[in-house]
């Protein structure tokens, strides 16, 4: 039998494979050879065989078969056969499979192996994969080597006590006593996994972190020893000593600090002059400075170091690595909250970052800004983030529309203002904004009155450029049909349009295409409401009486009811204001339906002829003794019921009941209610019963 | 640090390294739609991303691409020294290291690697030290290949 080819030329060869198919042909050929190899127990070549099998299995190919052969690798003799069994086991095994479980032994045995380098791969094998039954284990031998006086067993053991910790956090306590003097090594390997051993043993428990909060000063000790030591050029980068060691026990200092004063104070020094020392003209010394600042946020530090920590920060940002931007801004969004002020002080370089050509600073730019805003820097800020979201990826837009409305809500200037802010926002990112947004800025709109004529000219104007942004189109809609007799009336300061204008935009809407049927529905309603606003009321009949034909069944519904409405007025001839407070009336439960967003909205009118004509007084509730309207709908499992009824015994009281019911088996929580007053002159007064 | 890809622009695998439990299936699949966004990203983005729920730290270095998952308290600059450091290994081993090398040595890279970080952390901050630590173990491969026990 030929000896199996060796693994570059196996390489060499799959490397000349010009198609996939061809590749594939070269690995099954051989891997059936190393199958038959392995059948035949040969000792000689198994390694070489399992190397070629671990680069078959990088590419992609499937390895299984060689699991067993790299448990027989370990347990060799030779430390070829060691060194490609354990690189076997840790990338063919996983400890979900029992076969896994053979290893210990062998790494048992190889542990207390005469030769370290044999002993540094069971370590390593153990630390990287271990499974949590190979720890129990082998716990016991690794708290051994932690003792040793040998540092290159010592640094490997530490790290392998960390994996022990992380998947037998039970075992902690055994290695208590074998951490006494690990800092009190020169070996630099040593050094810095014990520091990674005390860190994890003190972020997972709260006794241990009390036990080893009097190493600060030892810690202190070793971290001024490296800054102020001079040229080593065994641990020197880019002229700092170690800064792998410097950042770790930066991070300790972290922990051991956080919530304890006295420990704060005595590394209070050291941070400083870290911070104000480390050069930074390389990213090395970036990363330190970064993970003082860190540090320096999360103690009980003075407010002088705070603000040095957040300046560093401010720095960064002007950085022109990208990457210290990038994590600048990262801390400046944790430590917004707490140093609101002194971040202030970058709020123009932050809102650069909104310019920048990275998403992820973009993003964090964003979310920093909108942290920022307060009622000085209103204006300002949101000149910017206006001109961010009309230019900004569509994944920000949504984000960035909640934000502005937000915003502009707790801190608008003026009504004016916030107003035009919500409009730019409709008109620039209309499509991305939230469901929750029209009935929203309907209310705002609403309460905003002496800004009516204003917005209803702007939302006009608006809707005259772009049909096609669905929010922007609803809320225009309502305002023209609530409004929109002080659109044509000439308070507006431009050009008023005549009715017919108004009417053909509305019209316009409820045939485009652009059109969903929910904003359909908001300008049928909003041409029927200018039929008591307007004079041509016959277009408008003949509109609605078009719709009463309509495929959609919500549009045809509406229309119905509404034509109903009209010749209740031929027969009636009561004097326009009754009519007008009575369709207002039926409108705002339309409406209010419409905004909860109920699917089978359902108002009903049953009318029959008065017999009576309209008395002076109360004509309305005249009106309400012939007609009955209510209205029902279903949202997420809400049922609103409403009815409109003449009070008993006081007739000069209309009342409208909500029955608000739970129809899903779960609890319903925040059920808020909301009462807008009609533009009618009752009052409204609100009982809950 | 979860763990660590080597890949090639074509995304090609030239080093996995796990340190935490997953099957075959879940890393083929992490591998391969991390490694896909990576290479979508243009080079003038930052080395960090998040990904999933990983913080991701890469770097290319020539026609390799190196790429670490860290922790949420991994401090993302310092990573990119690490990933520094090991290239600076590789370099210094092979001499002047390119792609090749580690295609048909790779195991050697594995050796490299494991004697730099265990379970995620580095042992040794000392360049020397791991340059030492591998020329001893080669040497003991070289001249016995058996242990004396």
């Amino acid at each position: 039998m030929p000896a199996p080819i060796r693994l570059r030329e196996l390489i060499r060869t799959i490397r000349t494979a010009r198609t996939q198919a061809e590749e594939r042909e070269m690995i099954q050929k051989e891997c059936a050879a190393i199958r038959s190899s392995f059948r035949e127990e040969d000792n000689t070549y198994r390694c070489r065989n399992v190397a070629k099998l671990l680069y078959m299995h990088m590419l992609g190919y499937p390895a299984h078969f060689g699991q067993l052969e790299c448990l027989k690798l370990i347990a060799s003799q030779k430390f070829t056969d060691k060194r490609i069994g354990y690189l076997g086991a840790m990338l063919l095994l996983d400890e979900r499979q029992d076969v896994h479980l053979l290893m210990t032994n062998c790494i048992k045995n190889d542990l207390n192996h005469s030769t370290q380098y044999v002993q540094g791969l069971a370590l390593c094998t153990l630390g990287c994969m271990g499974s949590s039954e190979m720890c129990r284990d082998l716990a016991g031998e690794v708290e051994k080597l932690l003792k040793t006086s040998n540092s290159y067993l010592r640094k490997k053991a530490a790290l392998c006590a960390v994996h022990v910790i992380r998947k037998v956090p039970e075992l902690m306590e055994m290695f208590l006593p074998a951490t006494k003097n690990l800092l009190s090594e020169k070996n630099h390997g040593v050094l810095h996994t014990s520091v990674v051993l005390l860190t994890e043993m003190c972020e997972r428990s709260p006794d241990m972190l009390l036990h080893f909060r009097k190493l600060v000063p030892q810690l202190v000790r070793i971290l001024k020893n490296l800054i102020m030591s001079g040229y080593s050029p065994e641990h020197d980068v880019s002229g700092i000593s170690d800064p792998f060691l410097q950042v770790r026990i930066l991070r300790l200092l972290r922990i051991l600090g956080r919530s304890d004063d006295d420990s704060s104070e005595a590394m209070n020094d050291i941070l400083a002059q870290v911070a104000t020392n480390t050069e930074t003209s390389k990213n090395v010394g970036n990363a330190i400075l970064y993970e003082t600042v860190l540090t320096i946020m999360d103690i009980k530090s003075e407010s002088g170091l705070r603000v040095l920590a957040i300046n560093i920060l401010g720095r960064f940002l002007l950085n022109n690595d990208k990457n210290i931007r990038y994590v600048a801004l990262t801390s400046l969004l944790k430590t917004v909250q707490t140093d609101h002020n002194a971040v202030q002080r970058h709020r123009s370089t932050i809102v650069d970052c909104l310019k920048d050509l990275d998403v992820s600073i973009k993003r964090r730019a964003m979310e920093l800004s909108f942290a920022l805003v307060n009622g000085n820097n209103i204006r300002g800020m949101m000149k910017e983030l206006l001109y961010f979201l009309d230019s900004c990826d569509p994944e920000f837009k949504a984000d960035c529309a909640s934000g502005v409305f937000l915003a502009a809500e707790k801190y608008a200037p003026s009504k004016r203002w916030h107003i035009d802010t919500i409009m730019r926002v409709l008109t620039t990112a209309g499509s991305y904004v939230r469901d929750d947004s029209v009935p929203n800025l309907i209310q705002l709109i609403t309460n905003s009155v002496e800004m009516h004529a204003y917005t209803v000219q702007r939302l006009y104007k608006a809707l005259l450029d772009d049909i096609s942004q669905q929010p922007l189109v609803q809320v225009s809609s309502w305002c023209i049909g609530e409004y929109g007799d002080l659109l044509v009336s000439g308070q507006c300061e431009e050009e008023e349009p005549i009715q017919d204008e108004v009417l053909d935009v509305l019209e316009g809407l409820l045939v485009s295409n652009l059109s969903t049927p929910v904003t359909r529905g908001y300008s049928l309603t909003a041409i029927m409401k200018l039929s008591t606003r307007f004079s041509s009321v016959n277009r408008i009949k003949k509109v609605v009486s078009i719709y009463g034909s309509s495929i959609d069944v919500e549009l045809q519904q509406r229309a119905v009811e509404y034509n109903a409405l009209f010749k209740k007025y031929d027969h009636m001839r009561f004097n326009l204001d009754v009519l007008y407070d009575l369709v207002s009336l039926l409108f705002q439960a339309n409406d209010l339906l419409d905004l909860l967003g109920g699917n089978d909205v359902m108002p009903v009118i049953q009318t029959t002829l008065p017999t009576k004509p309209a008395s002076a007084g109360g004509e309305l509730l005249d009106l309400l003794g012939d007609l009955s309207l209510s209205g029902r709908t279903t949202v997420n499992g809400l049922k609103i019921e409403f009815t409109f009824e003449r009070a008993n015994p006081n007739p000069n009281i209309a009342v409208i009941t909500i029955h608000a019911t739970n129809t899903t088996e779960a609890d319903m929580t925040e059920f808020v209610f909301q009462a807008a007053v009609p533009k009618v002159s009752h009052d409204l007064s609100v009982t809950f019963v | 640090m979860q763990f660590m890809l080597l890949f090639s622009r074509q995304g090609k695998l030239r080093l996995q390294k796990w340190y935490v439990p997953l099957s075959d299936k879940e890393r083929k699949k992490i591998s391969r739609d991390l490694v896909q966004t990576i290479l979508a990203r243009k080079p003038k983005m930052c080395s960090f991303l998040e990904w999933r729920d990983l913080k991701i730290v890469y770097k290319r270095y020539a026609s390799l691409y190196f790429c670490c998952a860290v922790e949420d308290q991994d401090n993302e600059l310092i990573t990119l020294e690490i990933i520094h450091r090991y290239v600076e290994l590789l370099d210094k081993y092979f001499g002047s290291v390119c792609e090749l090398d580690i295609i048909f040595n790779f195991e050697k890279a594995y050796f490299i690697l494991d004697e730099f970080l265990l379970g995620g952390e580095a042992q040794e901050t000392s360049k020397k030290n791991v340059l030492k630590a591998i020329e001893q173990a080669d040497l003991l491969q070289e001249v016995c290949g058996l242990c004396p026990r």
